[in-house]
């Protein structure tokens, strides 16, 4: 169940913690990996960890021209493309009362935009192949909302109805597309908090602990696989209980 | 190229993404109405022709291939 061994599979933002742990389970399942993001570092050493099938595709996702050139690239690599994960994600928070128009363009435009594109330019070579996968990490923050975090909400709401429109546009293709979304994640950015941030935190969720990466990419790999084929349209909730919608 | 050409290419890759008879895909054949193809066959066909010939064909234009001649006659004019 559930191996990839043929599959060629791209995922942005792979030089993060929640990324670089999809990249190794994909790849651990049998698919090949374009490892995107935008430190060379990282991505190079996931790529010598992960040895043979690994390719580092650094690429800007503000960058237009890159972006769309990206999916091709990853192409070449690793001879087809096959999944895409869309994980890279930016951060601007603050107040929405005072939230400049960079942070929102910025984030929407990283957030969303750029999945849109990257989706599109990879969509060619999955209508051909009538197979493919799209897996779009979304967040808990865009079904509940989160004060500071407007922008960012709006971006993953948005990337989850946009999964919806595609993923009736393609299904008769073999291509499924779909969301999954993480509660709280212990990552770099987790680590940054207080005790008392910490307790707040897991107050709310029923499962009393933060999730952990290789949790959100075991929902990946489930999606990307195909016994997942029936699965479409969907947003999967990793989040502990946080929020069961 | 010759004209003839063109139209040997383009009934090719309709009938090869169709799947449909070749004796079919005559010059008034609607791809949607007498070729089975859906909204999205319709797009795969204009970008194939792109690929195929090395043209644009911009979403304006694609909405007037209709039939196996439009596309014929418009990928002659812009070749």
């Amino acid at each position: 169940m559930f191996e990839l061994n043929g599959k060629a599979a791209l995922v942005t933002g792979a030089s993060g913690g929640i990324g670089g742990e999809i990249a190794r389970v994909l790849h651990g399942a049998g698919a090949k990996v374009g490892l995107s993001g935008t430190r060379q570092g990282p991505l190079d050493g996931l790529a010598a960890e992960l040895g043979e099938g690994a390719f580092a595709l650094p690429c800007d996702l503000g960058d237009d021209d890159a972006l769309k050139a990206l999916p091709k690239q990853a192409a070449e690599a690793m001879g087809s493309l096959d999944i895409l994960v869309n994980n890279a994600g930016i951060t601007r928070d603050g107040l929405m009362m005072r939230m400049g128009d960079d942070d929102w363009a910025q984030v929407l435009d990283v957030n969303l935009t750029a999945v849109m594109k990257l989706s599109q330019a990879s969509l060619r070579g999955m209508m051909k192949a009538r197979w493919g996968r799209i897996v779009n990490i979304s967040s808990i923050v865009g079904e509940t909302g989160n004060p500071g975090q407007a922008n960012y909400s709006a971006a993953k709401a948005g990337m989850v109805g946009m999964s919806k429109s595609l993923a009736q546009e393609v299904a008769s293709r073999g291509i499924t597309v779909n969301c999954v979304a993480p509660g709280f994640i212990e990552t770099a950015m987790t680590d940054k908090l207080n005790d008392k941030q910490r307790d707040g935190m897991l107050a709310q969720i029923p499962v009393g602990r933060m999730g952990t990466p290789d949790e959100i990419a075991a929902a990946v790999l489930y999606l990307a696989s195909n016994e997942a084929a029936y699965v479409t349209g969907a947003t999967l909730h990793v989040n502990g209980g946080m929020a069961m919608v | 190229m010759s004209e003839g050409d063109i139209e040997t290419r383009v009934r090719k890759i309709v009938v090869e993404h169709l799947g449909v008879e070749e004796e079919k895909v005559t010059e008034n054949a609607s791809f949607i109405d007498d070729l089975g193809a859906d909204s999205l066959d319709t797009v795969e066909l204009v970008m194939a022709f792109e690929e195929e010939f090395g043209i644009e064909i911009p979403d304006d234009a694609a909405e007037t291939i209709q039939t196996f001649g439009d596309a014929v006659k418009f990928i002659k004019e812009a070749v």
